[in-house]
């Protein structure tokens, strides 16, 4: 017969900014086939899944549709072409039937009038199709749909679309057990009918479960591709780590004092049982997979969100959060992921940026001196070396390392006891995350206790004095300095059943 | 030598610039816009000029002046107030009711102020405990408060105050042959320009709306600016149901209140305060407010048809926010 392969990609690149997403990863996607990849966060898979389904463009490299060289400038383009990516949470319409969401812009009509009889007989013989009948009724709402049954909408647009090429992207994160396999039973069927699967995911069962072929990712570029049936889950973690970023990480003397925080059962709405302490001069990194609770917990921790049992102690007292003013005059202070979003004002300028923290402090009757505001804004920017032309900058107007320096300005200037940084080098250059990792090295030399996010694992390794491990929602393990390895953390974070 | 001849026709523009920065170029297209309108009005009928009429244009933005003043305080958190003019309606009859009651114009005024205390920290209860968008909320309490308004006054003209030495003076007074209405203006506007410009709480409330979650986790109450700032334009909207009670001689349940809202929102989106909150400034809303007096008072010396000025004034407020968005450059898909 003709070449089994529909989809290839052929050495695409992509630049975000200052990072370098993809460095010339190639792939083959063959009908009647599952092909997996693999990765850390940040390796380059949603990133290759949206060129393919056509957000971004590639800088460099081709992609071809059954050997026609193509360009997916649209989400549309990539539709047509008949690459269809199925994401996590698939846009769905609340109020209309599953039938409506599935045809939606392509809804049959008899003369000028909506046809919704013939509609749902056609959705019928789709579900009878593809084997869904009693899965899902045609005429049910979206808004009672499970994300079992979401996913399910997509995958019947993606048929009815004639796509022919049909990417998950870590489809079982929101199923459960019984869901997930209905799904591997829906994958199965695929590649019966001859499409090609190209599927997503951390988790090595399901991996080995469903995959034909396995593509493992790092830093944007491809480490190598095992056919499932003769490699195993030891080989396929070696392949995932292995980065060498040491020479980033300065290492002063740090003097480990008395416990500046601690958890105890720690039980909010994503995660539970969570115990542990942070002390004065340590760094303390959570590490995992995206989605294992760890920004929730330190949203709790800062009272953004409700902690529905277990107690936060803050130098031995216990802290009583309503919301995150109790957490800062408590010494607490919480650089979020989201930096944009959550921590600056954009509009505003550095200095404005860095003295919001500190401005209740400075005031006499409420009125703030701005000569004193300008000599604290000016001091930190020179300590942490925040490039900018004056401290009346707009904060969005520099780089994101920039931005972060400023965030984590913010915070000195009110010489928190405790800093939580979630992910403080995401979207970050090189330089500067020299930079932030010598500031943390220093604020911990000073007696800051420490407690970083990160979902990279030179990262963690570099700067932490102990890491302590989750995997949804819960506490996997705890680590110290000298007994860690990438192994060690990823098979915690990844593998279902480790120790 | 080239080199510095070089420099000096770059430091130009920049220069210019950089003025042009200070003084804001919303509050230069401001200015520009009413020269032209004094220009063309002044052109048409030289009577414009008159001290009198000048002075009249004062002392009719004076409230809807400090409304607007407020209504930017408001818009900056990020909220807007419909109730401004319906609270007016209601404190002007309460402070001329309890004036003919009592005899006495301070306890007048008194009652009213603390009931626009009292009609403000409802609007703050209901957004923040209610979690009722502020635009549902005060639209309710518009509708509410005008009730009431109605419902104490029968739906009439309240008391007469022309007798009252306090009450003529803040109508038709002056303090070196300025009317006090304008320095009631003043000093409100002023006020909020000190705080906004050199306290905490004014800092604050850019951060609010420029970003409440940054706000939020930088342990800033954001609840009690909320409330209190609702209750301030509460306690200013008293202030200018007051003055409403003094320049009619009568407390006034809805005549002379009605479309103050409109009018104050529109002079501060004229003025350059952003609808998401965070952006605007005092000085750009008063420049609107005599934008939009000297426009009135044009439109009337003009002799044109009074039903026009709320085609333009509705006009205006689309125009402002279209130049608005599209000075913020962003392109959204659905409702804005």
């Amino acid at each position: 017969m003709t070449d089994p392969v529909v989809l290839k990609m052929e050495n695409v690149a992509k630049r975000f900014g200052a990072v370098q997403a993809l460095r010339g990863v190639s792939l083959s996607a063959r009908r009647g086939e599952v092909l997996a990849l693999m990765g850390e966060n940040g390796a380059g898979k949603s990133t290759l899944l949206r060129l393919m389904s056509g957000v971004h463009q590639p800088d460099e490299g081709s992609i071809t549709v059954d050997g026609q060289t193509v360009i997916f400038a649209t989400p549309h383009a990539a539709r047509e072409s008949g690459v269809r990516v199925v994401v996590q949470e698939p846009e769905i319409i609340p109020d209309v039937s599953v039938a409506e969401n599935v045809y939606a812009g392509a809804l049959p009509r008899r003369g000028r009038l909506f046809d919704r009889t013939g509609l749902y007989a056609q959705v019928a013989k789709d579900l009878a199709r593809y084997g869904f009948t009693g899965v899902i009724r045609p005429e049910q709402l979206g808004r009672t749909l499970s994300p079992a049954q979401r996913q399910i909408v997509e995958i019947l647009r993606a048929l009815t679309g004639g796509a022919r090429i049909i990417a998950f992207d870590e489809p079982t994160s929101s199923l459960s057990d019984h869901e997930v396999e209905s799904l591997f039973r829906l994958i199965t069927q695929l590649t019966v009918e001859g499409i090609a699967v190209i599927y997503v995911s951390h988790r090595m069962k399901e991996i080995f479960r469903v995959a034909t072929r396995i593509l493992v990712l790092r830093d944007g570029a491809s480490v190598g591709e095992r056919i499932a049936a003769e490699t195993n889950d030891g080989e396929l973690v070696r392949m995932m780590v292995g980065r060498d970023l040491s020479a980033l990480f300065p290492r002063s003397p740090r003097q480990i004092g008395r416990t500046v925080l601690r958890l105890r059962d720690v039980t909010t709405e994503d995660v539970s049982g969570i115990s542990f302490e942070v002390r004065a001069g340590e760094v303390v990194a959570l590490a995992g997979l995206v989605g294992a609770g760890r920004t929730e917990l330190a949203h709790a921790v800062i009272g953004d969100t409700p902690i529905l049992s277990g107690s936060v102690e803050v130098e031995e007292k216990p802290l009583h959060l309503r919301s995150p003013r109790d957490a800062v005059r408590a010494g607490l202070a919480l650089a979020p992921e989201e930096r944009k979003q959550q921590a600056l004002l954009m509009k505003r300028s550095v200095r404005d940026n860095i003295c919001l923290s500190v401005l209740s402090r400075l005031q006499k009757f409420h009125i703030v001196s701005r000569a004193e505001e300008s000599r604290i804004a000016r001091r930190y920017v020179a300590e942490l070396r925040v490039r900018t032309p004056t401290i009346e900058q707009e904060v969005s107007t520099l780089s994101g390392g920039n931005q972060q320096k400023t965030v984590l300005a913010r915070w000195l200037a009110r010489q928190a006891k405790l800093l939580i940084l979630d992910e403080p080098t995401r979207g970050v250059d090189v330089g500067a995350k020299a930079d932030i990792y010598a500031i943390i090295d220093k604020l911990a030399a000073e007696g800051s206790a420490i407690l970083v996010i990160s979902s990279e694992l030179p990262e963690v390794l570099g700067l932490a004095d102990r890491i302590i491990v989750m995997q949804g929602g819960r506490m996997r393990g705890e680590l110290t300095r000298d007994e860690a390895t990438e192994e060690k953390i990823l098979s915690l974070a990844i593998l279902e059943d480790a120790a | 030598m080239t080199a510095t001849a070089a420099e000096t026709a770059v430091s130009h523009p920049s220069t210019f610039r950089r003025a042009l920065a200070t003084i804001g170029v919303q509050n230069v297209s401001l200015l520009l816009a009413l020269a032209a309108l004094v220009a063309f009005i002044g052109v048409q009928n030289s009577n414009f000029f008159y001290a009198s009429n000048i002075a009249t244009i004062g002392t009719t933005v004076a409230i809807v002046g400090v409304l607007a003043v407020v209504q930017t305080v408001v818009m900056l958190l990020g909220g807007l107030d419909i109730s401004v003019g319906s609270q007016a309606g209601l404190t002007s009859v309460v402070s001329a009711m309890v004036f003919m009651s009592t005899g006495s114009a301070l306890a007048g005024i008194a009652a009213a102020l603390v009931l626009g205390l009292c009609t403000g920290l409802l609007n703050g209860v209901v957004i923040i405990y209610g979690r009722v968008n502020a635009v549902i909320a005060t639209l309710a309490t518009f509708a509410a408060y005008r009730g009431v308004a109605n419902l104490v006054s029968n739906g009439r003209a309240q008391g007469y105050t022309g007798m009252n030495h306090l009450f003529v003076f803040l109508a038709r007074g002056d303090i070196l042959g300025i009317p006090a209405l304008i320095w009631i203006l003043l000093l409100v506007a002023l006020l909020v320009q000190l705080m906004l410009h050199f306290t905490d709480i004014g800092r604050n409330i850019y951060a609010v709306g420029g970003n409440a979650t940054a706000a939020r986790l930088a342990g800033i109450p954001l609840n009690r600016y909320i409330i209190g700032i609702y209750m301030l334009v509460g306690v200013v909207a008293a202030l200018a149901g007051i003055l409403l009670t003094a320049r009619t001689g009568s407390g006034q349940p809805t005549s002379g209140s009605q479309g103050l809202e409109l009018q104050s929102i529109t002079a501060a989106a004229l003025g350059g305060v952003s609808l998401q909150g965070g952006r605007g400034t005092i000085v750009g809303t008063i420049l609107a407010v005599i934008l939009l007096g000297v426009l009135e008072n044009g439109l009337i010396i003009l002799n044109v048809n009074s039903f026009w000025q709320d085609i333009a004034q509705g006009a205006l407020l689309v125009i402002a926010v279209v130049i608005q968005q599209r000075r913020a450059g962003g392109r959204g898909v659905g409702l804005p």
